[in-house]
């Protein structure tokens, strides 16, 4: 008895072992980079001019946080939400609605596919036209990107729904709408976390487009303005918050799911 | 008056390039308490004529007769399991048991009394708060069972109810699920294409013959040796045999000819 203890002890004690190591690994890739980098900028072996360099990145950071970085931060954040919330509301409309009237589906089909396939970045200047250059442009971009995926991923999840399962509740007197409520859209849950967290990438992606095409403001905008001026520790400060901010919300969601999916399986 | 009468049934089943009679012409009465399986070649519609008598398929012709009463459509008067269990991962089994009365919007003190005296008189009200993915086999189809009875439905069908369970837990469930049937005196209709399991469990065997399906023969089963019929009691009578080699042979002919 005591024997195999002590042998699910090691097993145990490896398995935390592994872990370990594949954490340091990790965060001295990380660190090993950002030292090589700023190393090669100190000796003048790489021109920190084009490349920037580590230490000018977090000067710009703290410089930033002095004056706006927080307003572009909060900017980019607000399209984002509202891009993102927009796309889940009307992708999981539309996806019922076609749902429900299945002619209507196959109608749309070959629709859905042409949009799917179409760079939504093209639409941009007649996005601009329609509805003028400023933050409402930014979102519909962002729309225009996650929405067909949105609606196609859930329809199809609602499609394959377990037939038997309808069918149990069909047997019982089940109306359209209960099917739809108690059975398709409870049984689609993990179709939807997992159109979520794409809907979330695609939005962040539209939001940065629309900041390149058209803003005054958001990280989008600090990316291209650092650009154009040729100010490569703005461009990557920026892109470093944009990265942790991609992070932060994926984050987000992944407790989201672990919340909803609590008691399956 | 017979509980159930089939009358007549026919069923086509049109797709693009052809036209496929299912069922040609079934009749059959059931009495109330009966327990009837229908065996037949695999393919040959024992599961179409479930489902129009469940009111979810509607035949070509014919009529389903209910206490008398022509039936139009699904009705509560008759429960309908399928193959698997089909609980629905999401709820409790508490919940799951009461789906049907959900739908049907009958949720009230009586019927909530009547699914917890059900939980409890077949062993499931410690696991109501469980989920579907935390019992066994066995558990799960005797909570698919509990759901169907907890509507009162005077009928039972059960499509291949068990075939979706490995053997050893097959044969416990079968005889805990007939001797629930027996108790709640359902009157049952049951497809399978287990002979031995059919004999085990019937009244009647009605054997379809292959496809366009009609009623080839109905055998009686009794088992006078056996004063409590269980399932498994069955099986070890001697005369379990020779109805199974009757059927066999009645079957394999079917599928030779």
């Amino acid at each position: 008895m005591k024997r195999s203890k002590s042998e699910r002890e090691i097993f145990l004690n490896r398995l935390k072992y592994r872990k370990y190591i594949i954490l340091l690994i990790q965060v001295g890739i990380l660190a090993g980079l950002v030292i090589l980098w700023e190393l090669c900028a100190q000796i003048g072996l790489i021109d920190s001019f084009i490349t920037s360099q580590p230490s000018r990145i977090v000067k710009t950071i703290i410089n930033l946080s002095s004056n706006d970085l927080m307003m572009h931060l909060g900017v980019t954040c607000t399209e984002t939400i509202i891009g993102f919330v927009l796309g889940v509301l009307f992708g999981l409309i539309i996806a019922s609605v076609l749902w429900w009237f299945k002619t209507c589906a196959e109608i749309f089909e070959p629709y859905l596919v042409i949009l799917n396939s179409l760079p939504k970045i093209a639409l941009g200047p007649i996005i601009i036209i329609w509805v003028g250059a400023g933050m409402k442009a930014i979102i519909v971009m962002a729309l225009a990107i996650s929405l067909i995926v949105t609606v196609m991923e859930l329809l199809n999840g609602f499609k394959s729904t377990d037939k038997d399962l309808i069918t149990t509740a069909e047997t019982f007197g089940a109306k359209k709408y209960q099917v739809f409520f108690k059975v398709v859209f409870p049984s689609n849950i993990k179709t939807l976390i997992n159109s979520l967290k794409i809907n979330l990438g695609l939005s962040l992606v539209g939001v940065i487009a629309g900041e390149f095409l058209v803003s005054k403001a958001g990280l989008g905008y600090l990316i291209v303005y650092g650009g154009q001026v040729f100010k490569l520790d703005l461009v990557m400060a920026s892109v470093i918050i944009l990265a942790v901010f991609a992070a932060i919300i994926y984050k987000i969601v992944l407790i989201f799911e672990k919340l909803a999916l609590k008691n399956r399986r | 008056m017979d509980i159930l009468e089939i009358k007549n049934i026919t069923m086509n089943y049109q797709d693009i390039n052809s036209e496929v009679t299912a069922i040609d012409n079934i009749s059959l009465n059931v009495k109330q308490g009966e327990f009837i399986v229908v065996i037949g070649p695999s393919g040959c519609g024992k599961s179409t004529l479930l489902s129009i008598i469940c009111g979810i398929l509607k035949p070509s012709s014919g009529e389903i007769y209910i206490d008398g009463v022509k039936t139009t459509g699904i009705t509560p008067k008759i429960g309908y399991m399928l193959q698997s269990d089909n609980l629905l991962e999401w709820r409790s089994i508490y919940k799951n048991i009461l789906l049907g009365l959900e739908i049907q919007g009958r949720i009230n003190e009586e019927t909530i009394d009547y699914a917890n005296k059900l939980l409890k008189t077949y062993g499931l009200y410690d696991f109501r708060n469980s989920y579907p993915s935390q019992l066994s086999g066995g558990m799960r189809q005797r909570a698919a069972l509990i759901r169907t009875l907890v509507t009162n439905p005077e009928i039972l069908l059960l499509d291949e109810a068990f075939s979706a369970l490995d053997y050893q837990t097959r044969l416990s469930v079968t005889d805990d699920v007939y001797s629930i049937i027996k108790k709640e005196n359902k009157t049952t209709v049951m497809v399978t294409h287990d002979i031995p399991e059919g004999i085990s469990m019937a009244d009647r065997v009605v054997v379809l013959s292959k496809r366009p399906a009609v009623i080839q023969s109905i055998h009686e089963i009794q088992f006078e040796d056996i004063t409590d019929r269980t399932p498994l009691l069955c099986r070890k009578s001697p005369k379990f045999s020779s109805y199974f080699d009757t059927l066999w042979r009645e079957l394999d002919m079917n599928e030779t000819v």
